[in-house]
């Protein structure tokens, strides 16, 4: 297996793009991450997409060779192929890539996430992304995605403790630092009375701890680390890529406060980069529902297990903390593109490593981290990616 | 949702048809085809044997959901629990005839038959399980009635696994 560095970057703006296709995204983020990798359409081998329900949401399936044609790469009849894991897709997708470029079938790879979710009804979109779930066992007697994270949320405040307020100081963290964050979908501060006086989705969980429905797209360009230096002068070397599954449906899981498959994508990956939570900087975490966050912390093992609400509340993923949270603004600020999300984390923790993340650099990050959930942890996916000196 | 689709899964939804696994004693629903909790769940493909669920458990997490999942539009705000089953199985269902504020963790239920959701005005219209509390007057905000029946007292279906 070959190291792999992800040479280049980009990112559309995250929010309601009526204005613009799901193509016009697509290979706007695509196409600035070649720009960025100092890479000519020639160099590319293959094209990675991840994409949650283009044919549920635009009536389109198919999109690896749409985007690849369109990006003006289809006279090489390069493959193009899409990956879907739900909200996982994008971190997926990025898996996939990387698979291609440590084996030395592929040199350079783009990988792409891309979601157009304004183009239906809010009502119909949440219904598509409640397909993630058990159809047959969960929705089919009336649970949605956000319900199915406040059944979770319920058990965790019964079994620890877990306050309101506390779920509230994630969106708040989030909307804090989206402020600086120029990408993303929401920018305007939140105060914990503001979140927990918001409009109820499924209780406990209301309209502002719930990420939004978002447009948006993003890529990254893979190639060997041996390379690297010849199209970047910080190229950052993925350190680990790993995925883990668990039961589709909640109901199935021996202890519904905790994602296993977190825990356990996040073992794998910290044991093959030889580090630890600790040695972490910088991470993008999955906070789709606020509770989603705070299971995020205990699974990927920055907080004990039941104590990621006192450990919010007390400040230490904050500016300055041990490990900066979101500095994106996460999903919940930054966006929901389901399928982009996870390529946009790995795009953030790039930024970071490379020190070009500006206002809202995080101050010696060398290592960070990106987790990604598909569903409500059926996937997840967690990356390592480090700083080459 | 198609008629064949709905109705294949009628065994389960009506009747609370579930398996066993002939080797470890793992109660599942739905039911399935092996076993995961066996080291050598190969060996259980021919030993999961239809089990009967009674329908009889606690609240075991719940929420009250505002924005409702397709075809329950009309009843908002309604419950949503996973309801954790003697036999051992945790299932995900409504809770009915129950006051929502008053629905708590350790509430005790039992499954009843119900119309789920339909489809439009012309569409199909989906039956299957939800729970009400076991103690009349438990929270509830409508007395019990008398056409209901539970679940347990339906009859068992001839059950086959789910593909």
């Amino acid at each position: 297996m070959r190291e792999v560095a992800v040479l280049g970057v980009g990112q559309t703006k995250f929010g309601e793009l009526w204005d613009r296709s799901f193509r016009e995204i697509g290979i706007e983020a695509g196409l600035e991450a070649l720009v960025d990798a100092k890479l000519g359409s020639g160099d590319v081998h293959a094209l990675y997409l991840g994409n949650m329900a283009s044919g549920s949401l635009l009536s389109q399936e198919h999109i690896a060779p749409l985007i690849l044609d369109y990006a003006g790469l289809v006279g090489r009849h390069l493959p193009a192929i899409r990956v879907e894991g739900g909200g996982a897709s994008g971190a997926l997708a990025l898996h996939e890539g990387y698979l291609a470029v440590a084996s030395g079938l592929y040199d350079y790879v783009v990988v792409g996430g891309a979601e157009k979710m304004t183009d239906v009804a809010d009502a119909t979109a949440n219904q598509i992304a409640s397909a993630t779930a058990d159809h047959e066992w969960e929705v089919v007697f009336g649970a949605t995605l956000p319900a199915l994270w406040a059944l979770i949320a319920r058990r965790h405040m019964h079994d620890y403790g877990t306050t309101r307020e506390q779920l509230a100081r994630v969106a708040v963290h989030d909307h804090e630092m989206a402020g600086k964050n120029p990408l993303a979908h929401y920018r305007n501060r939140l105060s914990v009375e503001q979140v927990v006086g918001a409009a109820p989705v499924a209780e406990p969980l209301g309209m502002l701890d719930c990420a939004p429905l978002s447009d948006g797209a993003a890529a990254v360009v893979l190639g060997p680390l041996e390379v690297a230096r010849r199209h970047t002068d910080s190229p950052i070397r993925i350190a680990a890529s790993e995925v883990a599954s668990d039961t589709m449906a909640v109901q199935h899981r021996a202890d519904i406060t905790a994602l296993a498959a977190t825990a356990a994508a996040a073992r794998r990956a910290f044991a093959r980069a030889r580090r630890a939570p600790a040695d972490v900087r910088v991470a993008e975490i999955h906070d789709a529902y606020t509770i989603s966050a705070l299971l995020a912390l205990e699974d990927l093992g920055f907080a004990e297990k039941g104590q990621g609400g006192p450990a919010f509340e007390a400040g230490g993923f904050g500016p300055g903390g041990r490990t900066v949270v979101n500095p994106s603004g996460g999903l919940k600020a930054q966006g929901r593109p389901f399928g982009a999300v996870g390529v946009a984390q790995v795009v953030e923790i790039v930024r970071q490593l490379r020190g070009e993340a500006k206002e809202r650099q995080v101050a010696g990050a060398t290592l960070g981290l990106a987790h990604d959930v598909g569903g409500t942890g059926a996937t997840s996916v967690v990356h390592l990616l480090e700083r080459v000196n | 949702m198609s008629i064949a689709r709905f109705w294949r899964e009628t065994p389960r939804r009506y009747n609370l048809g579930g398996s066993k696994c002939g080797r470890c004693g793992t109660v599942y629903f739905p039911p399935r085809a092996v076993c995961p909790a066996c080291p050598h769940h190969r060996e259980t493909l021919a030993q999961m044997a239809p089990f009967q669920l009674g329908g009889e458990g606690t609240v075991f997490s719940y929420t009250v959901v505002h924005e409702a999942a397709e075809g329950f539009e009309m009843q908002v705000p309604y419950v949503v629990a996973l309801v954790k089953t003697v036999e051992g199985p945790i299932l995900t269902g409504q809770v009915v005839d129950v006051d929502p504020a008053s629905v708590r963790i350790g509430l005790s239920v039992r499954a009843t038959f119900r119309k789920l959701r339909e489809e439009g005005k012309a569409g199909v219209i989906h039956y299957g399980y939800k729970f009400a509390p076991v103690e009349p007057g438990n929270g509830s905000a409508l007395p019990p009635r008398r056409t209901e029946r539970a679940v347990a007292s339906a009859p068992t279906g001839a059950d086959r696994t789910t593909a």
